[in-house]
């Protein structure tokens, strides 16, 4: 048999087949298919259209409304309404709302709906997060969301892989998210297009759940189908307590076939910010001098866990925003926001001034909750910064760590943390 | 299927919030999609685009968001056809499950100027910039991609398949 990648076995296996080859068109059985209240109402109405009844297994069909929740306006509440409508109908297990509702990355890792070894496509970009357990997980968009409704399956190109080797040392105040970042940096936006991207290496070894998580969140962001960290004791110990089927845990052969490896010497990374438009415009934080701010904004699937909140709770305990500064602090589970007030960090963050918001994209895509108005400029802990993702178009996102973010609310200007905590 | 229309050139990396910028997805009725189409880009494209024009865009067109509303809003302004150096992979699937044709090309791009009168032959993956009397071939679809073409999407090639 070949050697395969992880991502080539855990494919082969869902399509029924002893190998797969890059390149290769096949149809797989998907393990967990999601929608949220931007996507499944197109797919719910597709899915409507083709006659059929029942969804093909309901406790695999995730619907979760985060994006323009708690509902913004007339026409967001309609769309969250059919995806209710449609759980109410289907009997769907995991739908989630009002106090039960988080940014669904960080949700469905957390309730252990997504496990290792699982085929996971979701009508959002940022599927590629759950690579972070050792799933295959895609995004993809509401038609084929609504063929899986109907069907359990999917066809898919297999991706050729690409291997990035990290070695070194972690630096202080460097995460998951400077790795990624530092990375698209290297390869732009579309330097891993139609490819997966695998992780390795022992600083990724020694990554926490949530910062692996963090990293294979922005896979999308170099343009890649999927990102994937093959899973170890981290992962064992993160899904134990959590995972409501059985797993698998896969892993590359050593002879596996890359068609490119990189190599990243983690003793040289810095934090980084990706200035504005693009993810891939990265700089290190002390290259940009003076550059103001107006808000801050600390959430989303990439930075809204509780590790990127104890970050930020570190670096702003006794201290106070800067004026002028807005800083949003948005947990992203009902989970994270229930651990984040147990441990106290809420107090911090009030008295630093901050707000903090229920569980909800809202800002990171320019939804609700923290809009940016023209020549306002923002730090966010978010994975885009295209033109206008936060607000007018005008306005401008620089996307950092949440340490970064924190010290750049005190300071009031993109700030390295070291400038804070002296 | 063949196509005739004016030129509308983009450049590298359009995003799916330019496409159709998120603050519009409270809906996803494709007439109100198109009226806000490349709003973030050009705002007076959806006013002056016409039925069967054509995107000719640089590399990595519809990178971002997994959002369908972006071809969706694409077709529904009266795009005939997006021709680019190469799409992001999201917006590639999405194009050929809901119906709105693309085609790659490196060399079209270059030599493409907006306004141009383009035809393009889907079937041959052949197009002419008539204005300029230049040819080119765009890479060809994979047979399974045609196929869903040909099918009407793939909501109807499931229900070809009985699988409903
Ligand atoms: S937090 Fe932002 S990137 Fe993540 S799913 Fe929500 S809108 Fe998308």
């Amino acid at each position: 048999m070949r050697p395969m990648t992880i991502t080539e076995k855990i494919l082969a296996r869902h399509a029924g087949l002893k190998e797969v080859t890059p390149g290769e068109l096949i149809n797989a059985k998907v393990d967990i298919a999601l929608g949220n209240d931007i996507t499944a109402p197109i797919a719910i109405n597709e899915f409507r259209k083709s006659g059929a009844k029942k969804v093909f297994n309901r406790n695999k069909v995730i619907l979760v409304p985060d994006h323009f929740t708690p509902n913004k306006d007339i026409k967001s509440a309609a769309q969250c309404k059919v995806l209710r409508d449609f759980a109410i109908e289907q009997k769907l297990t995991h739908y989630y709302e009002g106090g039960t509702v988080g940014v669904e990355h960080a949700l469905l890792p957390e309730k252990g709906i997504v496990v290792p070894g699982d085929l996971v496509i979701g009508a959002d970009s940022h599927t590629c997060t759950y690579g972070a357990l050792g799933a295959f997980s895609t995004g993809v968009g509401s038609t084929d969301l609504a063929a899986v409704m109907v069907t359990g399956e999917l066809w898919f190109k297999v991706p050729e892989s690409i291997k990035f080797v990290f070695t070194g040392k972690l630096r202080k105040w460097v995460s998951g998210k400077d790795l990624i970042l530092h990375l698209i940096g290297d390869i732009g936006v579309d330097g891993a297009l139609y490819k997966a991207m695998e992780f390795t290496g022992r600083p990724i070894e020694a990554l926490s759940m949530d910062s692996r998580m963090s990293m294979c969140n922005m896979a999308i962001e170099a343009g890649a189908k999927s990102g994937i960290i093959a899973p170890d004791k981290v992962t064992k110990a993160y899904v134990d307590k959590r995972a409501e089927r059985p797993y698998k845990f896969y892993s590359s052969d050593e002879d596996a076939v890359y068609c490119e490896v990189r190599e990243y010497d983690c003793n040289a990374i810095e934090p980084k910010v990706a200035c504005p438009h693009l993810p891939e415009n990265t700089k290190n934080v002390g290259e940009l001098k003076n550059i103001t701010i107006d808000q801050v904004v600390i959430g989303s699937c990439t930075n809204g866990r509780i590790e990127d909140l104890a970050v930020a709770a570190k670096i702003l305990k006794g201290r106070k925003t800067a004026k002028y500064v807005r800083l949003i602090i948005i947990p992203a589970t009902p989970h994270i926001y229930n651990e984040a007030m147990k441990k106290g960090y809420f107090d911090i963050f009030l008295k630093a001034g901050a707000v903090i918001s229920p569980p909800t994209c809202g800002p990171c895509l320019g939804g609700h909750m923290g809009i940016l108005a023209a020549g306002e400029r923002a730090v966010a802990t978010t994975n885009r910064n295209f033109v206008g993702r936060m607000g007018d178009v005008k306005s401008e996102v620089f996307l950092a760590n949440p340490a970064v973010a924190a010290a750049s609310a005190i300071k009031g200007r993109i700030a390295h943390p070291d400038e804070v905590m002296k | 299927m063949k196509f005739k229309g004016n030129a509308w050139k983009f450049g590298s990396d359009i995003d799916t919030d330019r496409i159709i910028p998120a603050r519009y997805l409270n809906t996803s009725d494709p007439k109100e999609l198109a009226k806000h189409c490349m709003e973030d880009e050009d705002a007076s494209f959806a006013s002056k685009v016409r039925p069967g024009d054509i995107i000719v865009a640089d590399k990595n067109f519809g990178c971002g968001s997994s959002r369908e509303h972006a071809p969706i809003a694409i077709k529904a302004s009266g795009i005939a056809c997006v021709i680019a150096k190469s799409f992001a992979r999201i917006f590639y699937r999405n194009s050929f499950n809901m119906g709105l044709p693309i085609l790659e090309s490196e060399e079209a791009f270059g030599s493409i100027d907006a306004g141009d009168v383009i035809e393009v032959d889907m079937d041959t993956g052949e197009i002419v910039n008539a204005t300029k009397n230049l040819r080119f071939k765009a890479r060809a679809i994979p047979p399974f991609m045609q196929e869903l073409i040909n099918s009407g999407g793939l909501m109807e090639a499931i229900k070809k398949k009985g699988a409903v």
